[in-house]
Formats: C-alpha cells, sequence, structure tokens
C-alpha cells in the first residue's frame, strides 16, 4: 500500500528550544535547561530517554545526544547535563563556552534505548560519573509511582560528585555515593546477591563499569534481561577514508575527526539516524565492495554481521583500506 | 463536516450499512491488480482530506453502533480486555493520546479540558462528560485502557517493548479477524504471529519487528491489511467460530453480493511516551461486494485480486470454499480494461464498465 506516500525524513522528529538556564554544577559539568520557542508543553517522556541536540557551530551541524535528566512529570522544560570532553570532539565544549541563556536551539523528541522495565518489584541503578543522568529522571519517575530503587553511584572525589549531595540529601535511605579518591569502590558482588527475585539492574557510566556489571552479574546467576546498560558510543576519530555511496552516485571523503554519518551529511546525503550512538540500529548501511578492514564499533550488529563485511553502522564505525562502496 | 451517525447492528439481523460517503472513504487495500504479503509500512502524518488516513483516529458514521457492539462482547466476555499489571502507565498513555488527538481532530464531538493532572472529558456522541484525575484509576469507573476503548473504535494491541522485542501483555479486542487476546496474552512478536503463512519465510517479521522497534515518539507509522467476511461481522473471534464459521456456508449466488464483505484494517503504530510501549491500534472497515463493484476500478482489481491469490494465503485468510463463488461474482465486473495505479477511486478518470 501507499495510500498517501510521504517521504520519511532521517532522524527523530525536532522541536525549536530556547535556552532557558545555564547551570554549572562543578568544574567539568553543566545543566542546560530548555523551553519551548513555541511556548507550548514538551511531549511527555519516558525515564531514560535521550534527546539529540542540534548545535550551529559555524557552518558546521553537531548533533549530540543527551539523556533526559529532568523530571518526566514537569513538562515545562527538558534538561541535560553535559560533560565538558577537552578531548573529544568539541559538542560538549562547544556547549559549555558557546551556549548561553536564550540562544534558539533544536531537540529531536525524546528516543528511550534505556528503558526502565516496569514489571520490576525493584530497580537497582549503578552510575559512574555523569551516566547519573538518566537515573535522575529514573528516580522522579519512580517516586511518583511508589516504585521500589536504590542508587549506587560511582563519582571521582566529592568536587566532582555531579548531583551526589542533592540526591544522598533528599533520598538518605536509597542513595549510596562511593568517592575514587578515598578507596571507596560499589561493594557488586554482595549487592547483586542480596536482591529480591524480580530485581532489575540498570547500568550507565564508563564502558569499562558496564562490562564490570554484566560479566558479574552473569557470573553470579543474573538472566541477562535483567541487566540494562546504556553506553552512548561518541564516534572516535581515525585515519580519513574514502567511500563511494552508489545510490548517491558520489564518491566522499571521510575526514579524521569526523564520522562516516557526518561525512554523508555534509556532502547532502539524507541518511537515516537516531541515536548517533551506535545502539538503535537506524543508520544500518549494506557494503556493496569493500577491500579493507571494517573498524565496528556499534552495539547493534552481531559478530556474525560484523565478520560479514556485509553491513556497516556509518554512525560510529570506520573503515581501513582501498575500496569502500556502500548501498546508499 | 458533522457525522451522521448510523444505527445498525453487526448481528443477528446485519443492519450495517455504508453511506456513499463511506464508500467512496473506504480503504481499499490494493494498490495494483496483484497481492503479496510486504513490508508495507508507511508514516502516519495525515492523508487526503475526508480519507480515513486524514485523522490521527478516524471516526465515521459506525462509530455509536461499534461501540454498542462492543460494550455487548465485552458483557458476555470480560476477558476480550486484558492488562497485565505492568501496562497500567501504557493504558494512561493510551487514554492520553486518544482524548488529545480526538479533542484537537474532532472539536465538535469532543472535548478535553485539562487543569494539572484534573481533567475533565466530553464526548458528546455517546453523551459522556467524565471529570477525573490523569494517573489515579479510582478516579476512572474502569482502567484507562479500558475506559478510553470503549469510546474508540478498532482493537487495541498494546506492546510492551523488552529486549529488543515486543510483547502483547494489554488489549482491547473485540473486532478481530479469528485471533485471540486471551490466547496472545504475554506471547512475543514472533509467538503470535506464528500462524500466518509464508510471511516468515519471506523474512517479513524480521524487518517488521526492527522497524517496530524504532517507531518514535511523535511519528507514528500505519499499514493495511485484509481478509474476508460472510455478513458484517465486527466480532470473528475463535471464541464464537461456532457461531460465524458456519455462516460462510450460507452464500449463494443470489446473496454473495450482499452478504460478502471485504475487510480492511487500517493499523497504526505510535510510541507512547510515557511507558515506552507501543501502541497498535486496528481499525476494521467493512465493505459489501456489491458496493464496492460499484467503482468500476475497484471491482476490475478485486477480481484480479482474488483470482490471483496463492492458495495458501485463501486458505489462512478464511475463503478458499468460497473462492469460486466469488470469482463468478466478481468476473461480471472485470471487462479486461487496465487499472489505474493506486488505491483511489479515480470516478472521474477510470472508464464505466465495458460490459
Ligand atoms: C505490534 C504490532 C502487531 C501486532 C499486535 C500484530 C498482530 C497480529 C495478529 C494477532 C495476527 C493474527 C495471527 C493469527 O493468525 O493468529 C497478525 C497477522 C498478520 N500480521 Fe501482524 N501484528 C503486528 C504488526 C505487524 C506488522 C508490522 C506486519 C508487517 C508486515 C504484520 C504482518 C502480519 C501479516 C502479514 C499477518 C497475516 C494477515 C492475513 O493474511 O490476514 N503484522 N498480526
Ligand atoms: S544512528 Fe543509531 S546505530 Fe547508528
Amino acid at each position: 500500500m501507499s495510500a498517501a506516500p510521504q517521504k520519511a525524513k532521517a532522524g527523530a522528529e525536532k522541536i525549536a528550544v530556547t535556552v532557558s538556564a545555564v547551570v554549572p554544577l562543578n568544574d567539568l559539568v553543566t545543566r542546560f535547561e530548555f523551553t519551548r520557542t513555541d511556548g507550548a508543553d514538551f511531549p511527555p517522556f519516558s525515564a531514560g530517554a535521550h534527546t539529540v541536540v542540534e548545535m550551529r557551530d559555524g557552518d558546521r551541524t553537531r548533533l549530540n545526544p543527551y539523556s533526559l535528566m529532568s523530571d518526566p512529570a514537569d513538562r515545562s522544560i527538558y534538561a541535560i547535563s553535559v560533560r565538558r570532553d577537552d578531548q573529544g570532539r568539541g559538542g560538549s565544549l562547544f556547549m559549555h563556552t558557546n551556549v548561553k541563556v536564550g540562544d534558539q536551539m533544536t531537540l529531536t523528541y525524546p528516543v528511550n534505548l534505556f528503558p526502565l522495565d516496569l514489571r520490576a518489584k525493584k530497580h537497582v541503578f549503578f552510575a559512574g560519573g555523569i551516566g547519573i543522568t538518566p537515573f535522575k529522571a529514573m528516580i522522579a519517575q519512580l517516586e511518583q509511582s511508589n516504585g521500589n530503587w536504590e542508587l549506587h553511584y560511582a563519582c571521582r572525589t566529592p568536587a566532582l560528585g555531579t548531583y551526589a549531595d542533592e540526591l544522598a540529601e533528599k533520598y538518605a535511605n536509597k542513595v549510596h555515593i562511593y568517592y575514587d579518591d578515598q578507596s571507596q569502590a560499589i561493594p557488586l558482588e554482595d549487592l547483586l546477591d542480596g536482591q529480591p527475585l524480580g530485581t532489575h539492574i540498570y547500568v550507565c557510566g564508563p564502558a569499562g563499569m558496564i562490562d564490570w556489571v554484566h560479566a558479574t552479574a552473569t557470573a553470579h546467576g543474573w538472566p541477562s534481561e535483567n541487566v540494562h546498560s546504556e553506553e552512548f558510543l561518541a564516534p572516535q576519530p581515525g585515519k580519513p577514508f574514502e567511500v563511494r555511496l552508489c545510490q548517491s552516485d558520489i564518491t566522499i571523503q571521510v575526514g579524521e575527526h569526523e564520522s562516516l554519518l557526518e561525512a554523508m551529511e555534509r556532502c547532502g546525503v539524507d541518511a537515516p539516524f537516531l541515536c548517533r550512538g551506535g545502539a538503535c540500529g537506524q543508520c544500518e548501511t549494506d557494503v556493496v565492495e569493500a577491500d579493507g578492514e571494517f573498524v565496528h564499533r556499534d552495539h547493534w550488529l552481531d559478530d556474525e554481521d560484523h565478520a560479514s563485511g556485509k553491513k556497516i553502522m556509518p554512525c560510529v564505525s570506520r573503515f581501513i583500506g582501498k575500496t569502500l562502496v556502500l548501498d546508499r | 463536516m458533522t457525522i451522521q451517525f448510523n444505527n445498525e447492528t453487526f448481528r443477528d439481523d446485519y443492519s450495517f450499512r455504508n453511506s456513499d460517503w463511506a464508500i467512496k472513504r473506504f480503504p481499499f487495500p490494493f494498490h495494483e491488480d496483484s497481492y503479496m504479503y510486504s513490508v508495507n509500512m508507511e508514516q502516519h502524518r495525515g492523508g487526503p482530506e475526508g480519507s480515513v488516513y486524514e485523522k490521527r483516529f478516524d471516526v465515521d458514521e459506525h462509530y455509536l453502533s461499534e461501540m454498542r457492539d462492543r460494550a455487548l462482547v465485552l458483557a458476555d466476555d470480560p476477558l476480550r480486555c486484558q492488562s497485565l499489571p505492568h501496562m497500567t502507565l501504557a493504558g494512561w498513555d493510551t487514554l492520553e493520546l486518544i482524548m488529545v488527538s480526538k479533542s484537537e481532530d474532532y472539536p465538535d464531538l469532543f472535548e478535553l479540558h485539562r487543569d494539572g493532572n484534573r481533567w475533565r472529558w466530553v464526548n458528546k456522541p455517546m453523551g459522556i462528560d467524565q471529570t477525573f484525575t490523569f494517573l489515579d484509576e479510582t478516579t476512572l469507573p474502569c482502567g484507562p485502557l479500558e475506559y478510553i476503548t470503549r469510546q474508540t473504535q478498532g482493537d487495541f494491541a498494546v506492546l510492551d517493548q523488552r529486549d529488543e522485542m515486543l510483547w502483547m501483555d494489554a488489549g482491547m479486542v473485540t473486532t478481530q479477524a479469528d485471533w485471540s487476546l486471551d490466547f496472545d496474552i504475554g506471547m512475543n512478536f514472533f509467538e503470535w504471529h506464528a500462524p500466518v503463512p509464508l510471511a516468515h519465510e519471506m523474512g517479513i517479521f524480521k524487518r517488521a519487528l526492527k522497524f517496530l522497534l524504532n517507531v518514535q515518539q511523535g511519528a507514528p507509522a500505519r499499514r493495511l491489511n485484509w481478509t474476508m467476511t460472510v455478513n458484517p461481522l465486527l466480532d470473528t473471534s475463535p471464541e464464537n467460530y461456532h457461531k460465524w464459521g458456519i455462516q460462510k456456508t450460507t452464500l449463494t449466488p443470489e446473496n454473495i453480493g450482499a452478504k460478502q464483505h471485504l475487510r480492511v484494517e487500517l493499523q497504526t503504530f505510535f510510541r507512547l511516551p510515557r511507558s515506552n510501549a507501543l501502541l497498535f491500534p486496528i481499525r476494521c472497515y467493512l465493505i459489501a461486494f456489491q458496493d464496492i463493484v460499484t467503482v468500476p476500478k475497484w471491482g476490475r482489481r478485486l477480481h484480479r485480486v482474488v483470482r490471483d491469490l496463492p492458495e495458501e494465503l485463501a486458505t489462512y485468510k478464511g475463503f478458499i470454499a468460497n473462492r469460486p463463488m466469488m470469482l463468478d461474482y466478481l468476473g461480471q465486473y472485470d471487462d479486461g480494461l487496465p487499472t489505474s495505479p493506486g488505491v483511489w477511486p479515480d470516478l472521474g478518470t477510470e472508464p464505466p464498465l465495458q460490459k
């Protein structure tokens, strides 16, 4: 059927917003709050969702995903907290140095790749550093529905413990903070053993922490459906390479500091995407021909797909070699 | 326009009828002269004015009668509406989506007044004026999903999304094409689709699931499905097969034009914002063969589709035994002329029947 064909746009639906507050929280992390430019309420969202922030940086458009950390019940604002990454590709630096109250920006509708499992009898959260952000929204949502939760939050130092004091004060019985500089560590094994049946655990933080929680939970007999994680992959820099896009009939160059997806967009190709972090599957692209080596970094394709050389996720993955031809 | 609601039945004396308006806007499902399963999804962002695709939840002349039929089915069998405990929030999402959509799309029929969580819902055609507290179940006469779907045409499956999979964990199902919510509740996407022939082998369900997992808030999608029903029955459920199955044997060359109906489902997909569940409304439209053939293009095309449909599909859809009689009837309306592409009736441009 095609009753009334409409061409799908890449990415999620967009919302025009105005920056309503910029709140530095510590040396590295700043919170940005947005209201809708048209004055309407934001769409409701489910805790764990992220939005993709569109930044106009000169003639370059940066698109970075951030977890929504405001209270899902408050439809007047959306808020994100951004950790400055001086070594990164510049999106977080742009937010920290250029974005001011009153600026007009564009956000996408919320997309949730890290939802609460609403069947859970209890939710146990493990956060590392800036990984606290989705849990802020989850806690707000569960507080409203009388959900059973607890948080274990590892931070480098008290000075860098984003929202640590606030959370510990508000929910003294449910929040446990661990400071690296005081050699405190999450007692993961004990925590995993002591949970009631029907508990779900959630982890958000650095890759090493996520792997540690998954591996330990598996070793302690936890079913994988009860262990949830979210890690946004930032595209990693790499050697420049050339790609032929056969549907678009152009050959493009991917620079050292841009992703394949960004290079396609720069050259005017309307390629699909949602998360831009290797998790949602939306950007999956067929390989027509390849002579070289893939650098797969996504969480979407399975090992078999990776080995086949027939698919690539352009938002995070790269290529080293002579020829790459994609069906795009 | 204001809608004139019919007073009609989908059982016993079968007084259901489509007006000329309803015939012309019927969602004819065949865009070409043949049919096979495909991953036929597209965006659900409106459609031509007056068409069934225009609004998020189409309301038509059958509204009140369909709601009466639903109430009768539920009185007999309360298990047609179920919601596992973790799906209550998705029920509120559904209620919110429908109330907001209907009050915006049909302001003369429905009103929603919101003051924080204090809501007042006015459904003028059904004579309902309800004040309640959003997210507080004790302030409604029944659960939120049941409440709103007793006032909305079409069946509803509410799918929880977990582990890269959809689970049928809630629904309101009284107008179904021979499947059962009570049987499918708790099943996943591949399990409840197990009886469908050919589509698994064609990789359709694998691709469809990937698509559905990625349906985003603010970007709903839709597709059409179809089957055949003898007599304008909404409730063709397995539970009641003993009542309607035998009616298939009552077709005669004399009554087939009036009794045999094409049954089309407009299926839509909405990401629910608070629960992250997926709402799957299945809206059923019925049309008698004698009404379809008043549109020359549709008469020609339906004959060709029914004639060439693979046997597996005709068997699964339950009309293999009646196919020869259908073809005798429809053949009278196929003069062999070519048909224009697309689903629309094209009454102004397609030639009248040449025999
Ligand atoms: C989550 C949304 C969906 C739900 C709840 C759903 C549910 C069902 C159910 C209950 C049946 C009847 C199976 C039986 O015989 O017991 C069915 C049939 C079928 N479904 Fe789905 N479905 C969904 C989405 C889709 C999508 C996206 C496709 C895309 C191709 C699809 C394709 C089909 C087909 C081809 C049939 C056979 C229909 C016929 O020939 O009459 N379904 N579906
Ligand atoms: S955009 Fe989500 S995986 Fe590439």
